[in-house]
């Protein structure tokens, strides 16, 4: 923390933050269009927005998507955390490299053949399609991103941690609650962030195992497409954009000023 | 090692979720893969695959794979390290997360119009004197956005493998004289190296399969396997060939991940 | 550990909270009422009054679900596990869907309105005698150019696409009937040939269109065309008349050579459980003035005659968008050519694709 960043590496963040953040912008700033179209501006008009809040239809969609995002996310990190674990106890590299292996599939394979595998699955079990088999296939699709963001954390800890706290009387759950999860805490954070981010991007698969009136915001987006996507899309987007970043930064600061107040400086 | 049982009881869920949804669909994909278009049980399908049509594509997408991977890591490394200098680390990786919540295709749309004919991008490069160029549908524009889709991917591990390491062992490299290119060479980027490699496997893998950005910003200028699979399902319903090309990218998976894990033996 | 346990418990909170808002706002719209019409179609393919109408009408709840091409649909269908009452998919799927077992047959006796359809639109190649479809809308395959652009330049025919002045000018759209069909069309063979020789030829010939090309898109083309970023597009006629109100530079042309001529229809798949009520949906969409106001608002050619009396008269008379039947004569509708043929087309059509670089 001591060393200040020197102008230029702040002058690199910022670029870095100002592309990132630009096709955003772009959105943003078209959601006002008057002209109704993403390339010409004509004038500044909430028109987009007034036509948002009329559409029940639409706000059941964003709430599917957002209900869809949290579980499947949670669980799958839950799951992901318990299979990084398992994985890493494997003591024969050969067993580990098979098991990241088969973990990776779902991230190499592309979504209409996930998408189309999971349908006849979930057909040939009889599932019917709707909440639960979309709430299962996004679980099934974010896993493996979550193992691949905690196992390096688990592979830096080193064993005689682990077996220095056993020698102390420690049970195993207490190895991991007080030991392992809070030194893999950064990790169980991305792989959840990244499982959102895996959740909220998909169309392709849940396209195929959805039904019975159970939409998500991407399948709506892409079927829109044919007929040219309108700037309440936009205006949704920005909506969406500007709770996040406010939740984003209110979150922060809220546990910032706990840890500061309660738990003191260790994380 | 103790009770071998009750870590496997704790292994259940992942082991489940694996043969579910990850041998299940393996196996489909297997058995679709020896059927040919009319649905006669045949090897055509690997035959094909081996014509030169299909090996181009599997080079150029391995070429597009790496090219990306590539410059995510050289963007993405330094990023992470001067992330973990800043003052709110936190709160700034959080950002870098947030944009990739917003839907893939609406920001692929802005793209479109950032980098076209009368876009910001050109309207740079007129002030500036260059003129200008076409940058859409460019081998520039699909990696650039490709790059611009991945790097939250790449920075995470590196930021999480970057954040635990210990100052201490800076200062004292310093202190006996290294240079800072020898720090980084001998001391930082060693012991970043698993993060580094997970960031590695999580942009590579995925890029081999793109599809949608090779049409909407390459302009189907670049044609990869992922590409190819989709066209096999969603047009000419041929699952066989679209399977047939999937156990391939499966196979090549495999095999990146034996030669990239072996290096480390006995971890 | 605790900050972990708070996550949990704060997101399962807020999990349950949106369900639960999930659930009042479902049934504020009457969604879990038993008797329901469940329509699948193209995103934004209607106009959601008509459906309020309808529901008013009849007390028939309708959901609405999207799909965004005909071949993810009929995967759908065939799977099962949801059930869909009508489908509006494009006239080449429905002889697919046919062989497939995957249609109901129509009752006419249930569709009085069936008679408003124009006759150039009735007994069909692909379904003859209408007994699985009925025209929902209808149109052409044609070229979409900016006239500004090209300095005042007019485009008749497909030839004229192959004109050195025109570098870097064309956006092609991402399907392998049409583009294809454009080469055997411009080569004057029939756009459901499947002479290997024909198409040979005909991928030849578009490879020597390459320096024209500027990319080969989907939807997006009509942004592009609507923003200049290129001058020239293979377009349905539908997208045509939309960025053709948005920037009146725009001009479409049906080549003389030839083209397609294109049906989306509504039918009933086989996953209905109300196929009473799908009848009275299809019956209630050929009212002359319903499917008047929906064409106004899908601005797409309707085929119901008599919803041409409704509508303003400079539409109807616009010969680009509503041919005279001596033009449709010339025009082909695309026949289902079997699995192998298609891939064929597929095939070439990737090839062509990966000649460009």
């Amino acid at each position: 923390m001591s060393n200040k960043l020197s102008p230029l590496s702040k002058a690199f963040l910022v670029l870095i933050f100002l592309v990132l953040y630009a096709p955003i912008f772009f959105l943003v700033f078209y959601s006002f269009n008057s002209g109704g179209t993403m390339y010409d501006f004509k004038g500044f008009t909430f028109e987009w927005y007034k036509e948002l809040f009329q559409d029940t239809r639409l706000l059941i969609i964003v709430l599917n998507t957002l209900v869809i995002a949290l579980l499947s996310a949670l669980i799958a990190t839950i799951i992901g955390v318990i299979g990084a674990i398992g994985i890493r106890s494997f003591t024969s590299s050969k067993a580990k490299n098979t098991l990241l292996s088969l973990n990776n599939v779902l991230i190499v394979s592309p979504d209409v053949i996930i998408g189309a595998s999971f349908l006849i699955l979930f057909t040939m079990a009889g599932i019917k399609l709707g909440f639960y088999s979309v709430l299962l296939s996004h679980i099934a699709f974010s896993i493996p991103i979550v193992v691949l963001l905690v196992l390096p954390k688990l592979q830096e800890m080193s064993p005689t941690l682990i077996d220095a706290a056993r020698d102390l009387g420690a049970s195993r759950w207490d190895v991991l609650t007080k030991v392992i999860l809070p030194y893999i805490l950064p990790g169980i954070f991305a792989g959840f962030f990244m499982a959102l981010t895996y959740s909220l991007d998909d169309f392709a698969v849940t396209f195929f195992v959805t039904g019975n009136g159970f939409s998500t915001l991407s399948v709506e987006i892409y079927s829109l497409a044919r007929r040219g996507i309108s700037l309440n899309i936009n205006a949704l987007s920005t909506l969406l954009f500007a709770v996040t970043l406010l939740l984003v930064v209110v979150y922060y600061f809220i546990t910032q000023r706990v840890r500061q107040t309660g738990m003191g400086g260790r994380r | 090692m103790q009770n071998k049982m009750s870590r496997n009881i704790y292994f259940i869920p992942y082991v489940l979720w694996i043969a579910l949804f990850v041998i299940a669909p393996i196996l489909l994909i297997l058995y679709y893969s020896f059927f040919d278009i009319e649905g006669n049980l045949s090897l055509i399908n690997y035959q094909k695959f081996f014509t030169p049509v299909y090996l181009k594509m599997t080079l150029s997408s391995f070429w597009y794979a790496f090219l990306i991977t590539g410059i995510s890591l050289l963007v993405a490394y330094p990023t992470a390290y001067l992330l973990t200098k800043t003052k709110h680390k936190q709160l700034w990786l959080l950002l870098i997360i947030v944009p990739s919540w917003i839907n893939l295709l609406l920001k692929a749309y802005a793209f479109i119009g950032i980098f076209g004919t009368y876009g910001v991008a050109n309207g740079f490069l007129e002030a500036i004197g260059i003129g200008k160029q076409q940058i859409l549908f460019t081998d520039f524009s699909f990696i650039f956005v490709s790059v611009y889709i991945f790097i939250p991917f790449m920075i995470l591990p590196i930021f999480n493998a970057l954040d635990e390491m210990n100052p201490t062992l800076l200062d004292a490299a310093n202190d006996l004289g290294a240079s800072r290119w020898m720090t980084f060479r001998r001391v930082i980027f060693p012991l970043t190296i698993d993060g580094v490699k997970t960031g590695c496997q999580v942009v590579f893998i995925p890029a081999l399969s793109l599809f949608m950005l090779t049409r909407l910003i390459a302009g189907n200028r670049v044609i990869t396997l992922g590409t190819a699979i989709e066209q096999h399902f969603l047009v000419t319903q041929d699952w066989g060939m679209g399977s047939t090309i999937a156990v391939f990218l499966i196979i090549i998976m495999f095999l990146i991940m034996f030669v990239t894990g072996n290096r480390k033996q006995g971890v | 550990m605790k900050k972990l346990v708070q996550m949990f418990l704060v997101i399962s909170v807020v999990s349950a909270l949106l369900l639960y808002a999930i659930s009042r706002l479902n049934t504020s719209q009457g969604f879990t009422s038993s008797y329901t019409l469940t329509i699948y179609n193209w995103g934004d393919y209607i106009d959601s009054d008509l459906i309020d109408r309808f529901e008013e009408e009849t007390g028939i709840k309708v959901i609405y679900e999207t799909f965004d091409s005909n071949e993810a649909m009929m995967t759908k269908i065939e799977q099962g596990g949801t059930t869909y009452d009508i489908a509006i998919p494009s006239e080449y799927m429905i002889d697919k869907m046919r062989e497939e077992d995957l249609l109901v047959p129509l009752d006419h006796s249930k569709l009085p309105n069936l008679k408003n359809i124009d006759e150039r639109f009735i007994n069909l190649p692909f379904d003859p005698e209408n007994k699985f479809s009925v025209p929902y809308f209808w149109g052409t395959v044609g070229i979409v150019y900016n006239s500004k652009m090209l300095g005042g330049k007019e485009i008749t025919a497909w030839a004229d696409l192959w004109d050195n002045d025109l570098k870097n000018e064309i956006l092609l759209t991402d399907g392998a009937r049409e583009v294809m069909g454009m080469g055997l069309n411009s080569l004057n063979y029939s756009l459901n040939d499947t002479n290997e020789e024909h198409l040979q030829e005909a991928k030849a010939k578009l490879d020597t269109l390459t320096p024209n090309i500027k990319a080969i898109v989907g939807d997006e083309s009509r942004m592009l065309l609507e923003a200049q970023e290129a001058a020239i597009g293979l377009v349905w006629s539908g997208v045509a008349s939309e960025i053709m109100a948005e920037n009146e530079d725009l001009e479409y042309v049906v080549p003389e050579e030839g083209s397609n001529l294109w049906f989306d229809n509504m039918v009933i798949p086989k996953t209905t459980k109300n196929v009473d009520a799908a009848h009275q949906f299809i019956n209630f969409m050929l009212d002359p003035e319903v499917a008047a106001q929906n064409a106004e608002y899908v601005s797409y050619s309707t085929p119901n005659k008599e919803a041409l009396k409704y509508m303003p008269e400079e539409v109807v008379k616009d010969e680009r968008f509503y041919p005279s039947p001596e033009l449709t004569e010339k025009l082909e509708v695309y026949e289902n050519l079997g699995k192998k043929n298609l891939a064929r087309y597929n095939e070439l059509f990737l090839e062509f694709k990966m000649h460009r670089k």
